[in-house]
């Protein structure tokens, strides 16, 4: 408990750090100015979406080879989380594009392929909700998830195969690319911080799903004892 | 200053949503805490 609050502070310290960081010490951009700033939180949340999928494949991987249940309880975790990074994602990318391109929203190749992403793992939550049996649902979510992340990868790569509306790459992008040092010292700051807060939300979504296990396994102990039971009284009837 | 509400708006939204999506986490936690304790509470009166 005493770990859990001094992480919690800590990332919280980061976060206000962060974003004071990114507001008075980055530096300003000269073509967007204040409204590059929001660069900070998108790759970010894009950085906590891509950590969580990853995480998520694995647990998936995993769970068909091993089948044992903390894996699809860490899979389902990840996904709930990169989902939540992949929405912050969209959303601020929206938020920029206005005021950047005059437009809210163009399908172009990174935006669609990322949107597709998360219909697809706004999918497998549903799965998962439709199934009722915990193996079955396991390992059929596991399939799909593993199917899905392969988007992933086609997302980091859409502005790099193909050059439509969205800027190229400013991070591993080749010559012409990268970032002023101290924006590439503020935008570490913020992805620090941001990788805190999925770690600490992971942590607490992968919790809620070993208590879900535990009260279906409560549940069977007390019918198992109300099975029993009725079977002694019907024995002593005899 | 310019175009400041979207760098504002865009921050609410990526906490706002994580704050909301903590919360969420928080309650089902709550929900199924007050579920465990029945449940053992039943296991507990059976014995």
């Amino acid at each position: 408990m005493k770990t859990r609050l001094g992480a919690t502070i800590l990332v919280a310290a980061l976060v206000f750090f962060a974003g004071y960081a990114a507001l008075f010490i980055a530096p300003d951009e000269a073509t967007m100015h204040q409204i590059q700033r929001i660069f900070y939180f998108h790759l970010s949340c894009w950085l906590v979406m891509y950590s969580a999928l990853t995480l998520a494949f694995i647990a998936n991987i995993a769970w068909l080879v091993t089948r044992k249940a903390r894996w699809d309880w860490l899979g389902v975790a990840s996904v709930e989380v990169g989902v939540v990074g992949c929405t912050c994602g969209l959303a601020t990318g929206v938020l920029w594009g206005r005021p950047a391109w005059g437009i809210w929203w163009t399908w172009d190749a990174r935006l669609t392929t990322a949107f597709i992403l998360w219909l697809l793992y706004i999918s497998y939550l549903l799965l998962r909700g439709m199934i009722e049996e915990p193996q079955r649902r396991a390992t059929l979510s596991a399939v799909f998830g593993i199917f899905a992340f392969l988007d992933a990868p086609l997302v980091y790569a859409s502005n790099r195969l193909w050059r439509t509306q969205h800027p190229a790459p400013v991070i591993f992008g080749g010559e012409n690319s990268g970032l002023d040092p101290t924006m590439g010292k503020v935008l570490v700051v913020c992805m620090v911080a941001m990788l805190g807060v999925m770690i600490l939300v992971l942590l607490d979504r992968y919790r809620l799903e070993r208590m879900r296990h535990e009260v279906d396994e409560l549940r069977l102990a007390v019918e198992t004892r109300r099975v029993d039971s009725g079977t002694l009284i019907k024995n002593d009837l005899r | 200053m310019n175009n400041f509400h979207f760098l504002l708006a865009a921050w609410m939204v990526v906490w706002a949503v994580f704050f909301a999506y903590e919360v969420s986490v928080a309650s089902r936690m709550a929900k199924l805490r007050d579920e465990i304790e029945r449940l053992k509470q039943q296991l507990r009166e059976g014995q």
